[in-house]
């Protein structure tokens, strides 16, 4: 087990070297000199020099590189072009509305999707898995802002039963948290129960017909029991899988949800500066997410050891 | 009874894939349809429509509905309808032209991961890279760096997209390199490049068709978020995420901005996506397991 945790998490290393990589290269390799492209059209000369001394673009290209690893693993992620403030600190401040969603929409999406896949798989054939595979089509086609700007007009607007957007720290009461977080997490949640459900009622299919759940309700355990205790836990790894792989999704879907519903997470701060052209805050936010997403995937590959004791690495 | 003369069920039939999937159900029919209005509507938009979509007439702003603006006005004076109609064209471009080229690219960095070990460790790390990248993050920014045409856009939602088709191509690869056939081919010396196309790369063309028609879904979709996001191709070209985002302003005063374009959006990614589900139940029945075991 040991040997299997060392080993996957030296895998991670070349994955994120490969993200490191194309991170760098992607300013130095579009057309044109990097420092103007920053800068703008209406840049003089010497802010063309401050941001080349800046971003040391006077140097060869690999001793760039390997100065930017270096001060990346020494927690050293730039600072913003525009503000002039620390990217970490940036993040730091605007984590909370975007952490808020991203949580609460995995914790809502596993506690819909995953009782609505075992049902469709039980009741394979009928009309309640029909709906349930329509509602999976559905939310996988239609984007996060449509939903998003019929819920507002709906529940905000006509109904007035929650404000139309903004957020409010969990540290100033919990109501008005969550009357600001609910419409963005229902939002949100479509596509991941869409993708969730889906995954759990195709491996529910596959291990309903085992021979273990044929034992299991010939011992006479409720049908629950059989469905929950031995089916799904059988099942489960596809679906922990799909969940992981979800996250880029869910990490996507927090960017164009804050700006629907106006959230001042990191979302919204990524597309402030992709739309100033702030590199360095481009940079670390694409390295951070990957970042999130392989540290994520890499905890549930280690999660599988723990939940399917048929898997010994 | 000559063996040769028994039938062999592994043998692909000459005819290639039929389409009767596009009507295999109802609701499958429904999507044919729909997608079909929608690529027509998208085609003659000219013929539809006498308004110019892009023209401005700050005179006419935010008008209600009427019969000569059959969807009202937005916050320029221009002619929703006209400007969805045309809008369309982009979205479309944007759906075939990221499945077609995402699938070449792909196809053919999956043909070798799949044949030559050594390239197989590289290229699988770059894609494990490429694949770690939210996709929608990784396109604004190339989208703000290499200024927002039709083409960075099409690159910029293309990239994402490669590492899909890539793994694909590479674990059909791999199962089929280990037939008998592709065995003997390389002992009688077959010349590597004739192995690839003529034995390998057909294995693929089945589940790539299935794929391009989920990476089109799939295009459509980011093309219409980065529009929104103020990060796609510029805001006077009609495109349903355009529209949409000059409509956020006013979506108070005038939701349909927002509604009449994001519902053409969704009904045509809801059309490709169900004639994809088709298309795999038919075509491809295999992939059902491999999504499930992977």
């Amino acid at each position: 087990m040991l040997g299997y945790l060392i080993r996957r998490i030296l895998a991670a290393i070349p994955v994120m070297g490969v993200v490191a990589l194309f991170v760098f290269l992607l300013l130095r390799l579009t057309p044109g000199d990097p420092a103007a492209i920053i800068a703008g059209d209406n840049a003089t000369a010497e802010q063309l020099d401050r941001i080349r001394t800046q971003l040391g673009l006077n140097e060869p290209l690999y001793t760039q590189f390997f100065s930017w690893v270096w001060r990346l693993l020494h927690g050293d992620f730039g600072t913003s072009l525009i503000s002039n403030v620390p990217v970490l600190q940036m993040v730091n401040q605007r984590i909370e509305p975007s952490l808020s969603i991203a949580l609460s929409v995995m914790l809502v999406s596993i506690l819909v999707a995953i009782p609505l896949g075992v049902i469709a798989a039980w009741k394979h054939g009928t009309w309640i898995d029909r709906f349930v595979m329509a509602l999976s089509v559905i939310g996988f086609s239609v984007p996060v802002f449509v939903i998003g700007y019929v819920l507002v007009q709906v529940f905000a607007i006509e109904l007035r039963w929650f404000p139309v957007q903004g957020f409010r720290s969990i540290s100033r009461g919990f109501g008005p948290f969550f009357e600001r977080i609910t419409l963005p997490t229902v939002a949100l949640s479509f596509v991941y129960v869409a993708l969730i459900a889906r995954m759990t009622r195709a491996a529910m299919l596959g291990v309903l017909g085992e021979d273990y759940v044929r034992t299991a309700r010939a011992k006479g355990i409720n049908e629950s029991g059989v469905l929950f205790r031995h089916a799904l836990r059988n099942a489960a790894v596809p679906v922990i899988t799909v969940i992981g792989t979800g996250f880029a999704l869910l990490i996507s879907g927090v960017v164009v949800t804050e700006s629907v519903f106006n959230l001042p997470g990191i979302g919204r701060l990524t597309v402030d500066a992709v739309l100033a052209r702030d590199f360095p805050v481009i940079q670390a936010m694409i390295l951070l997410t990957s970042g999130v997403y392989v540290g994520v995937n890499l905890l549930i590959d280690l999660a599988y050891a723990l939940l399917d004791p048929r898997i010994r690495y | 009874m000559a063996i040769e003369s028994l039938p062999n069920p592994a043998l692909p039939s000459r005819s290639g894939p039929s389409l009767g999937f596009l009507t295999a159900t109802p609701i499958i029919a429904l999507a044919t349809i729909c997608l079909t209005l929608v690529i027509l509507s998208a085609i003659f938009a000219p013929w539809l429509t006498s308004h110019d979509p892009q023209l401005l007439a700050p005179a006419l702003r935010l008008k209600p509905a009427s019969s000569e603006y059959l969807l009202g006005t937005d916050a320029y004076g221009r002619d929703v309808l006209a400007r969805i109609l045309y809008g369309g064209r982009i979205s479309l471009l944007i759906g075939l032209g990221a499945a077609v080229t995402s699938i070449v690219i792909g196809l053919f960095i999956g043909l070798f991961s799949g044949f030559f070990k050594l390239a197989d460790a590289v290229m699988m790390r770059v894609m494990d890279g490429l694949m770690a990248m939210p996709g929608v993050l990784l396109a604004i920014a190339v989208v703000s760096l290499s200024g927002a045409t039709l083409t960075t856009v099409l690159i910029a939602i293309t990239i994402p997209e490669i590492p899909r088709v890539a793994r694909l191509v590479r674990s059909v690869v791999l199962s089929a390199r280990e037939e008998p056939y592709v065995e003997a081919a390389i002992s009688l010396g077959s010349s590597m490049p004739k192995i690839m196309l003529k034995h390998l790369m057909p294995n693929t063309v089945a589940p790539l068709i299935v794929q391009g028609t989920f990476i089109a879904a799939s295009a459509i979709l980011t093309e219409a978020i980065l529009s929104f996001l103020g990060a796609g191709i510029s805001p006077e070209t009609p495109t349903w995420g355009n529209i949409m985002a000059e409509g956020r302003a006013f979506f108070q005063v005038k939701p349909s901005l927002i509604f009449w374009p994001g519902l053409l959006l969704s009904i045509a990614i809801l059309s490709v996506n169900l004639i994809g589900d088709a298309a795999r139940d038919a075509l491809d029945p295999r992939m059902k397991q491999r999504e499930a075991g992977k």
